[in-house]
């Protein structure tokens, strides 16, 4: 079963100029086809303006397609019946942690989602707990999100998002506004998330780092999707992911580069470890 | 300058008054500040000082809080007290020197008057000090329902009330790091008359409305994804509830009520003008 699947996807919107008036249409998707199964972990690459946040708000009923079609667990998002169901399905983390948190107490916040639902308030209490919990967050559920850090406000609203009991979790780059510290905290949240409770997670990031223990990997370029396969099959294509202005990890740059030096190394190097252990097999 | 106003802020405690239904505490509020104005008379007053002393000592707020939260009605109160004492004619003349005449008429009113002042805003205030933000706005939209019949968009209007005391730390310190990214281009907020100083914000105000327009869609689209759709079939994760206790408070205030006009009314009794 395909959680999201899209055919000849095209959304394009009215460029103008400094008065309003129309002076062209913008194509930020452009026949995009994508399948994401039910469980897995999907990554989306792509440097900014590639239409991959696009892309992303699409799988949330955000936006609607001007052409071609987005399903997502069987329902496709253009049907206005469907809007609550698909939002449902699918839950959004943003870019930004201040601008999506609502409630003034972090446990309130996790609660406005199932609160829309119009789940009863015994069931929103557990809910709250439990992906609280799940994000580890627990021990802060009365704090004002104020005082929280930028990684900590994260899973706040991953925790958010969880409560409505979605099938999907769509991020767009929620680490982008995050120090290190914070992109990992975010980043090993999500991945606990997909393996103990089998949702599908869609990840659209620009650091390459973050998308190595994908199940699959899309790169997207000018509203296209250019590239597709798994991380290593990728990352082993560093030339091409260059032309794309993607950074590669330093770490598959550093293998890539002995290779050319005509060192004996396998290509898609992900991990340091994995660099070491190749390299002491080398002798 | 804004951390020294007291008055609408939340004091944190474990009491009685804490634990009440801020509906109750609504209502009850209101009905003191009807209370002060329906008499008129020393009885009267020493009736809402009472009730006004017990509510506070429930409450566990500092007595020092409640005097702070005073300060900024300070010059107000001034203004009227001194009004009333030269202005107000009636009775015996206590003092007459130049232009200046004090009344019997004019003592009274501007002592009455500046205690009724101070009870109002100490009366509201133990309300704000005593009741989470959120606790307001949830009291506020359970009791203004009824309105929605005339299409008034209550929910609207208090999920707006607790948007906005979300952000408002925010846009603090948004608003201050604006001012000192402007500083270091050189920006002098500091020096110069009124108007000099006013249109030296401008260039701190623009950016933080941009700001707050983008931060506000932003937020849209947050509350759309998370499927916020209006009032309509939502559901509380806290419900307001009415306890014992709060009936408790309903009866206490409706028989202070009660004892206040009849007190205030009908006992004759004086001391000096008062």
């Amino acid at each position: 079963m395909e959680m999201i699947h899209s055919e000849n996807l095209i959304y394009e919107y009215d460029k103008r100029d400094e008065e309003g008036n129309i002076i062209g249409t913008n194509r930020a998707i452009d026949g995009v086809n994508i399948d994401v199964p039910q469980g897995s972990f999907v990554a989306i690459l792509g440097h900014n303006g590639s239409g991959k946040s696009t892309l992303a708000k699409h799988m949330n009923a955000i936006l609607v397609p001007t052409g071609g079609t987005m399903w997502v667990d069987g329902r496709d998002t253009k049907d206005p019946a469907e809007l609550w169901n698909v939002r449902q399905t699918a839950g959004m983390v943003f870019q930004n942690p201040d601008n999506q948190i609502i409630g003034t107490v972090v446990e309130e916040d996790v609660g406005f989602g199932p609160e829309n639902l119009g789940v009863p308030a015994d069931e929103i209490w557990k809910r709250v707990e439990d992906s609280l919990r799940a994000v580890g967050m627990l021990e802060y559920r009365t704090h004002s999100p104020n005082k929280l850090s930028g990684g900590q406000k994260q899973r706040v609203a991953i925790a958010g998002v969880i409560a409505m009991e979605p099938k999907c979790i769509v991020l767009d780059e929620p680490t982008a506004m995050l120090d290190p510290n914070g992109r990992r905290e975010v980043i090993d949240a999500v991945e606990k998330l997909q393996k103990k409770k089998n949702v599908t997670v869609i990840l659209i990031t620009h650091y390459m780092e973050e998308v190595t223990d994908a199940d699959q990997v899309f790169v997207m370029d000018d509203g296209h999707i250019v590239m597709h396969g798994t991380p290593r099959e990728i990352f082993s294509r560093v030339d091409e992911l260059k032309r794309y202005r993607m950074d590669v990890p330093q770490v598959t740059m550093l293998a890539e580069e002995l290779r050319n030096r005509g060192l004996d190394l396998p290509r898609g190097i992900l991990r340091r470890e994995e660099l070491v252990e190749a390299l002491c097999q080398l002798s | 300058m804004v951390r020294d106003i007291t008055i609408g802020q939340y004091y944190p405690a474990e009491s009685r008054i804490h634990r009440l239904d801020p509906r109750v505490k609504i209502v009850c509020t209101l009905l003191f500040l009807i209370s002060l104005f329906i008499q008129n008379s020393l009885p009267g007053y020493v009736v809402a000082t009472a009730f006004l002393g017990t509510v506070i000592h429930l409450s566990k707020v500092p007595l020092k809080y409640i005097v702070k939260g005073l300060k900024p009605v300070v010059i107000l109160l001034l203004f009227t007290v001194v009004m009333n004492l030269l202005l107000t004619r009636g009775g015996e003349t206590l003092v007459h020197f130049w232009i200046i005449t004090i009344t019997e008429g004019g003592l009274r009113t501007s002592v009455f008057m500046a205690v009724r002042l101070m009870y109002l805003v100490a009366g509201s205030s133990i309300m704000t000090f005593t009741t989470t933000p959120n606790g307001l706005t949830d009291g506020i939209e359970k009791l203004l329902h009824p309105l929605n019949k005339i299409r008034v968009p209550v929910h609207e209007v208090a999920m707006m009330m607790s948007i906005a005391l979300r952000f408002i730390p925010i846009l603090l310190e948004e608003t201050d790091k604006i001012m000192k990214a402007q500083m270091a281009r050189g920006a002098d907020f500091e020096s110069g008359n009124l108007i000099q100083r006013a249109r030296a914000m401008i260039p701190i105000l623009v950016p933080l409305f941009v700001s707050a327009f983008r931060r506000a869609n932003d937020l849209a689209m947050a509350m759309e994804a998370r499927c916020y759709h209006g009032g309509e079939g939502r559901t509380k994760m806290k419900p307001l509830k009415y306890h014992g206790r709060d009936r408790a408070a309903y009866a206490a205030t409706i028989l202070y009520m009660v004892v206040i006009f009849v007190v205030g009314r009908f006992v004759p009794f004086k001391l000096w003008i008062f």
